[in-house]
């Protein structure tokens, strides 16, 4: 990949970090929330079922965190493993579809009623 | 408590060469430079080590002492001996010539890429550029520009290690001063050349080339401003 688009991939890294750091806190303050109450999958899904504003906000994690950690697991196939650019740049997009397909099925089980 | 004589390991030989013990007298205030002086002088005078100034100006003397990269002329002895015994190699990272001696010129060709050289906008017919003292640009450069060039913090680089093109921390540092340097006319050759692969975008913000480096800079902070610096950039498509 030229400069540019090395250049353009940390931008991108750097914003999503931005945007995870801030859905981590809400994802564990709610955690520590939610469990006050015992844990229980009915007790979550009261809360997430047929709420667009939960499922808005977990699908933007799950992207996030798919683009973030899929750029990362390039730099470590290429410094770690000695991978080649061309082919850590394809492991990075079967990365990323990996984790966006299995992360926002997962948004869609808790969300959709 | 202190032991005497200090037991010193010390490298001998090539990058295939081994380390080779000595029995140096202790004295106060003594450096780890003088163990080796005293080594050349009194044990082994075909010992090969560099250094100029003693006084750490000048960055020629830096060694792998216990492991750590250090200047060796201002290293007390009293700090790093741990019972009495002090192991003494060239610095890490690059090839070894002999014996306490690491071949720097990878290191300094790395400035050159980095396009350490000042690129003047002015002639001696132009009026002095006005810079203020305080302001960002000026305190930025000022942050960097007590590099003496000892290759310490390269040697104590692990993206340096495993990525041989890596431009390295001080040549990045050293491009940092001149970005923020306002009579500099050579940012955008320097922008696209510290940026991508070999430059800024690989530092994994490790810090080891902070916590080694012996005059307290912070070749990290240099290297966080080239990356903002080179975000609002649009790099040609240079191979």
């Amino acid at each position: 990949m030229s400069t540019r688009g090395e250049v353009r991939l940390w931008i991108v890294q750097r914003a999503t970090a931005a945007v995870l750091a801030l859905c981590v806190v809400v994802h564990l303050a709610t955690i520590i929330y939610a469990v006050r109450g015992g844990l229980t999958a009915a007790e979550i899904l009261s809360r997430t079922r047929g709420s667009v504003a939960w499922g808005a906000f977990y699908a933007v994690f799950v992207i996030a965190a798919a683009v973030h950690g899929s750029i990362g697991l390039r730099t470590i196939c290429m410094e770690w493993l000695g991978l080649a650019k061309p082919w850590a740049g394809r492991l990075m997009a079967v990365a990323a579809i990996a984790m966006l397909l299995t992360g926002l099925r997962a948004v869609c089980a808790v969300v959709v009623p | 408590m202190e032991v005497n004589p200090l037991e010193v390991s010390v490298w001998r030989g090539g990058a295939d060469g081994r380390f080779e013990t000595f029995e140096v007298p202790r004295r106060a205030s003594q450096t780890v430079l003088d163990v080796v002086t005293y080594i050349q002088r009194h044990l082994d005078p075909t010992l090969a080590y560099r250094f100029a100034c003693r006084v750490g100006m000048c960055g020629s003397c830096a060694m792998t002492v216990n492991g750590t990269p250090r200047w060796t002329c201002r290293t007390h002895v009293d700090k790093v001996a741990k019972g009495g015994r002090v192991t003494i190699g060239p610095l890490a990272n690059m090839p070894v010539v002999r014996d306490l001696v690491a071949d720097m010129r990878e290191f300094f060709d790395k400035w050159a890429r980095a396009r350490g050289q000042f690129k003047p906008t002015a002639t001696r017919e132009n009026a002095f550029a006005r810079v203020k003292p305080d302001s960002p640009e000026r305190r930025e450069a000022d942050a960097g520009i007590e590099c003496i060039g000892c290759g310490v913090c390269y040697a104590a680089c692990d993206v340096v290690a495993w990525k041989p093109e890596y431009l390295g921390p001080a040549a990045l540092n050293r491009a940092w001063t001149l970005v923020n340097d306002a009579r500099d006319g050579g940012q955008s050759a320097r922008l696209q050349a510290v940026a991508g692969d070999a430059g800024c975008h690989s530092c994994h913000t490790l810090m080891s080339c902070t916590k080694h480096c012996p005059k307290g800079l912070s070749p990290t902070r240099a290297i966080a401003g080239l990356k903002r610096a080179t975000a609002g950039v649009d790099f040609e498509d240079a191979p």
